[in-house]
């Protein structure tokens, strides 16, 4: 791809208000949506206020909603374009607007509080643990999550109804539920608190974090999904509640 | 750079109901016309009650079918007081089974209930709650209707065998292998759920403590990255079985025998 | 002046990425009322940038390995330029900061009896990195993170430390502003840790993320610390040169630990004409011998491609500048024709992610096209090995930011693990320092307020100098004068460039507010890369050797005389002044391991 142009539609403004202002920017070969981000931040609009970190799609600092869709802009590459396009960029939606691109995140880091932590059981005689490579493989996906909250930001559940953030952790949560829940180590049980909580029934599947995320986790068939199936057997399946009181398998729920 | 002049508030960032420019809408129409099509269509020949066996063939709608007024009775269980069609003596279980899975649960809540239409497309209603509420919470009893359905198919299964056998003897019609492909698709959609892959060894924390599920585990979760496939072709494959025995039934075609 | 935040605490750490993180972890556990401050969202810091693993010798592959083999490799990797007390600390304590990571919740690779899985990587005698595929500072960030929110640590995000206060010469905390609102905020504190990063922004090319601006070098020097090794910089082998977008971006060395290797444009592998004479008893002469060594570890020698960064940085520009590079200007990394492509997407799957995303590259069918990156600073802020502790009363540091332990060339690897081990030391022994002060010390405000007013001069000035601009031209000068290979003039030329930069950036003016102003951010920034840039140039100015990260082609060999020294720069009023200071000596039951077997 030689150079083309480009109009982009940036959003600018704060909590109070705002609107689009437009930039041509002139695209060299290979450039993404933040290289043409930082051109009109040094060119046009030093104060243009944008999160970045690595550039690379490892930091999931970058998060932005592009032509609509939540994405990552570092990695979305201008050559996905045609020439001459106009590029609308907006801040993620589901989030408090802070300046131009940049939202709070906080609430991802509250609910990141909520999660009992990691407590491992007994270490092997010689003082350290085993765990074999399959026990692990599934939770390694999981532990590939950058936090880039494009999951969060997509999920109708807190994006399009304000009144469910109190009761619902939202699917990075939930990845980082199943990877504690599935962690071979890990004795602390957190089904109660998912059903209870942190609102994982609220979630209707429909899919929309598996499809943004740059990580390409699978958050809902490989995370949710068995969630809730670990809260039905728990909570909804007679035949397994009598299972456990036949073998009187007792569960240590986590605060 | 020009500005446009009225100031707009965050929320009216988003024009409409999204920002996104592709055609986000085809896919959830699609799925109205093809679920909807199916759900008029089964209906409909549940409730003719009739053309759905032409020996040595059953018609998978009516399988197993178990009341007296059956024209070919797999199994009877129930007395000649049902006079409805026998469809419906059998026909939840599939229909369950599908309406609870985990699959169709996002094509229909998206397609049919707008909640959303598509990724980043608005909600259409203004309240949510998801399946933590009424009806929707119903939606955990999921697995028992993967249970029932193995069931059925065991039952599918014994109609595609017969259906290799006409006046006593083994033959090959291509209702044989209409019978036998639909077995063989129900077969992978069934084993290819959700549920089914959790009870296999989804529920375990450390596999190498139990290596026969755990292989089980890894079959299941080959199968269920394509349940979504395997839940249209399954659907397909339904319809068109019934069909098949349905215009034999009625004279528009003829079987074709292999051997 | 406007009202400002003032918060007090015991110990504050500047700075969350691993060694941070680490540090506050332990201060906190020691009982110490703890601050983590960062420059970005929490978890966004440079460590998740490292790829292929942290060093320490475990010897779960290899039961030869032990701390005095990494010691060993470690000193000669630093060409025996490290402090000889750090590098013994790191590898004696890494593998237990390793095994706790893991105990926090950490997933590494295992093998076969359900250990840790190690690797190979340039430098490292045996298979030595616990790894976790090729995202292993990921992992070790997100783990050190959650286990630090579970503590109850107090976290102040995206929050710019500008200033290390006093109290006579005892630190008495930092002040600075939130980016987000750019109010301003003093965090009072007994002691502070410095782990604030690199200083890589400074130059064009960069595997360095923006945060990387040497803030913490700039603080300790303006606090009266002293600062060492600052020639010494990691240009890292293997770098993307295509696009331009994406030049500098990171390629793990654990491509080469897991087979890649590199070749020039005729498909010759080329480290087999680059090896030193220091490396040539334990480095393969036949590419024969050096594929047998992926497998037999013990019959064979190391493959050349693996030889520490410096040199296989050093070939790659050698081979560029004699006309035998890849097309845009690199040259070729090529585990395609050599592994298998369902191995390369298991064991370098960011990798394969990386190249395919970012320049339409498939990494199992097509070499890949790379070239050096600035990578790390060896050197930094001046301290004790034990303690961490530098010469101002209650400030130390951890991680990138501090010298010593690497010398003058780091390890792969060896980041990770150093990280973890001094962010641990600092941690505690600032929460030990903190504990003996009885009365919080005291701030005057009036140096506040006159620092308030600095820093708001970018938006009030009423000059004419775009930060970018000048950032631009810095980072051009550096890569053309402070680069990979050194001489007097350009040396010369940076630093009469420095002078003018700084006094471009006195006249420098931004547009908008100070709400997430960007431009005001860098402007700010640029002080500090000032500052970096300009010792790094001076201590090159003064190193009249090679060695390590720093080569001079007006003297291309190494020199007995500054094998005993380092280059130690102090800021005495405006100016920075340097000095020389004898290495500490090693002492003589270590001395064995160095003579030649």
């Amino acid at each position: 791809m030689a150079a083309s142009n480009f109009t982009f539609r940036v959003w600018r403004g704060d909590k109070s208000g705002g609107n689009f202002v437009e930039y041509a920017v002139e695209s060299e070969e290979g450039m993404v949506v933040l290289d043409c981000i930082h051109k009109i931040q040094a060119t046009d609009a030093g104060d243009l206020a944008v999160r970045w970190n690595c550039k690379a799609g490892k930091c999931g600092s970058c998060s932005a909603e592009i032509n609509g869709k939540p994405r990552l802009m570092c990695m979305t590459r201008m050559s996905t374009f045609e020439p001459g396009a106009t590029i609308t960029v907006t801040p993620l939606k589901t989030f408090p607007i802070l300046r131009d691109l940049v939202t709070d995140v906080s609430f991802n880091y509250e609910k990141a509080k909520q999660v009992p932590g990691f407590k491992p059981g007994k270490k092997e005689a010689d003082g350290t643990y085993r765990m074999q490579q399959e026990d692990i493989d599934r939770v390694q996906e999981f532990h590939k999550c950058i936090e880039c909250f494009l999951c969060q930001t997509v999920c109708h559940v807190i994006r399009d109804h304000e009144d469910n953030k109190e009761a619902f952790a939202g699917p990075r949560l939930f990845v980082r539920y199943a990877s504690l829940e599935m962690h071979p180590l890990d004795t602390n049980d957190r089904v109660a608190l998912l059903k209870e909580k942190q609102g994982l029934g609220l979630c209707n599947i429909t899919k929309c974090c598996t499809e943004v995320c740059p990580e390409h986790i699978k958050i809902t068939d490989n995370a949710i999904i068995p969630l809730k199936e670990r809260v039905v057997s728990q909570y909804y399946d007679p035949v397994a509640w009598l299972l456990r009181k036949v073998r009187g398998k007792k569960t240590e729920a986590a605060e | 750079m020009n500005k446009s002049l009225k100031v707009l508030q965050p929320s009216e960032m988003i024009a409409g109901s999204t920002n996104r420019t592709d055609a986000w809408w085809k896919e959830p129409l699609l799925v109205v016309m093809v679920l909807g099509g199916f759900a008029i269509y089964a209906t409909w020949a549940a409730l003719q009650n009739k053309h759905y066996f032409v020996a040595p063939y059953l018609s998978p709608f009516y399988s197993p079918c178990l009341s007296a007024n059956c024209a070919d009775c797999t199994l009877p269980l129930i007395g000649k007081w049902w006079n409805l069609s026998p469809a419906f003596l059998i026909l939840w279980v599939p229909g369950g089974f599908r309406a609870t899975c985990y699959y169709y649960r996002k094509a229909y809540y998206r397609s049919f209930f707008g909640s959303p239409p598509g990724c980043a497309v608005r909600d259409v209603s203004k309240s949510y709650k998801g399946e933590s509420a009424f009806p929707f919470i119903l939606q955990n009893i999921h697995r028992y209707f993967f249970w029932m359905s193995l069931v059925i198919l065991a039952f599918l299964w014994w109609d595609a065998l017969h259906a290799f056998k006409f006046e006593g003897k083994f033959g090959v019609g291509v209702g044989s292998l209409v019978l036998t492909g639909n077995a063989v698709l129900l077969s992978l959609y069934s084993l290819s759920c959700h549920s089914c892959r959790h009870i296999a060894g989804g529920g375990l924390d450390v596999f190498s403590k139990a290596p026969a599920r755990h292989r089980m585990w890894k079959t299941f979760t080959k199968l269920n990255e394509n349940h979504q496939l395997f839940a249209w072709i399954s659907l397909f494959g339904v319809a068109l079985t019934d069909v098949y025995v349905r215009l034999l039934s009625m004279g528009v075609i003829k079987d074709f025998r292999i051997i | 002046m406007d009202k400002y935040e003032t918060h007090e605490h015991d110990v504050i750490v500047v700075g969350a990425g691993g060694a941070g993180l680490r540090a506050a972890i332990e201060a906190s556990a020691k009982g110490a009322k703890t601050a983590l401050i960062c420059k970005s969202l929490l978890g966004k810091a440079h460590t998740v940038m490292a790829e292929g693993g942290i060093a320490a010798a475990l010897g779960n592959v290899y039961p030869e390995d032990g701390w005095k083999v990494h010691f060993r490799d470690t000193m000669r990797g630093g060409k025996m330029l490290n402090n000889w007390r750090m590098a013994q600390l790191h590898a004696q304590e890494a593998p237990a900061r390793v095994l706790e990571l893991e105990e926090w919740g950490a997933l590494f690779d295992r093998t076969k009896d359900g250990r840790i899985l190690q690797r190979d990587f340039g430098g490292h005698r045996y298979a030595r990195l616990a790894h976790v595929g090729d995202r292993t500072g990921l992992e070790m960030i997100r783990t050190l993170q959650q286990h630090a929110v579970h503590k109850g640590i107090d976290v102040f995000m995206e929050f710019n430390v500008q200033r290390l206060v006093k109290d006579g010469d005892k630190i008495a905390g930092a002040f600075g502003y939130y980016r987000e609102t750019g109010k301003f905020a003093l965090f009072k504190a007994k002691a502070v840790v410095l782990a604030s990063g690199g200083v890589g922004k400074s130059w064009k090319f960069t595997s360095n993320s923006w945060e990387c601006t040497g803030d913490g070098i700039a603080l300790a020097a303006n606090a009266g610390a002293d600062l060492q090794d600052l020639e010494f910089i990691q240009f890292h082998p293997t770098g993307m040169v295509w696009p331009p977008s994406v030049r500098g971006l990171l390629v793990t060395e654990g491509v080469r630990g897991d087979g890649g290797t590199l070749r020039n444009k005729s498909g010759k592998r080329m480290m087999f004409d680059y090896i030193p004479e220091f490396f040539k008893s334990e480095t393969a002469d036949t590419e024969e011998e050096a594929d047998r060594w992926y497998d037999d570890k013990k019959a064979n020698r190391r493959t050349p491609d693996l030889l520490p960064r410096d040199e296989v940085a050093r070939a790659i520009n050698s081979e560029v500048k004699a006309g035998r590079g890849s097309p845009h200007g690199g040259v070729f990394l090529d585990i395609a024709s050599r592994r298998t492509p369902e191995f390369i997407k298991r064991r370098l799957p960011s990798m394969y992610h990386q190249f395919k995303e970012l320049a339409d590259v498939d990494i199992t069918t097509e070499p890949m096209e790379v070239g050096p990156t600035c990578h790390y600073a060896m050197g930094g802020i001046r301290n004790e090995a034990d303690s961490t502790a530098t010469k101002v009363p209650g400030l130390f540091v951890a991680g990138e930011v501090a010298a010593g332990m690497h010398g003058a060339n780091r390890l792969g690897g060896n980041s990770l693990s150093d990280l973890v081990v001094f962010g641990r030391r600092a941690g505690l022994y600032a929460a030990e320092y903190a504990a003996t002060v009885k009365t919080q010390p005291t701030v005057d405000a009036g140096e506040l307020e006159e620092l308030a007013k600095d820093l708001l001069g970018p938006l009030d000035g009423d000059g004419d100098e775009s930060p970018y601009t000048i950032h631009h031209d810095l980072q051009e000068s550096m890569q053309a004068n402070v680069g990979i290979v050194r001489r007097e003039d350009e040396l010369k030329v940076a630093l009469d460039d420095l002078q003018k930069f700084k006094a471009r950036l006195k006249k420098v003016k931004v547009d908008g507010n100070r709400h997430f102003n960007p431009g005001w951010h860098l402007a700010l920034d640029l002080r500090s890369m000032l500052i970096v840039s300009e010792a790094c140039a001076m201590a090159a100015l003064e190193r009249k050797e090679s060695r390590g990260g720093h080569t001079r082609e007006d003297f291309p060999k190494t020199d007995p005389h500054f094998a005993k020294v380092n280059i130690v720069l102090q800021r005495v009023g405006d100016e920075l002044q340097r000095r020389e200071e004898p290495l500490p000596v090693m002492p003589d039951e270590l001395k064995p391991l160095f003579e030649e077997k």
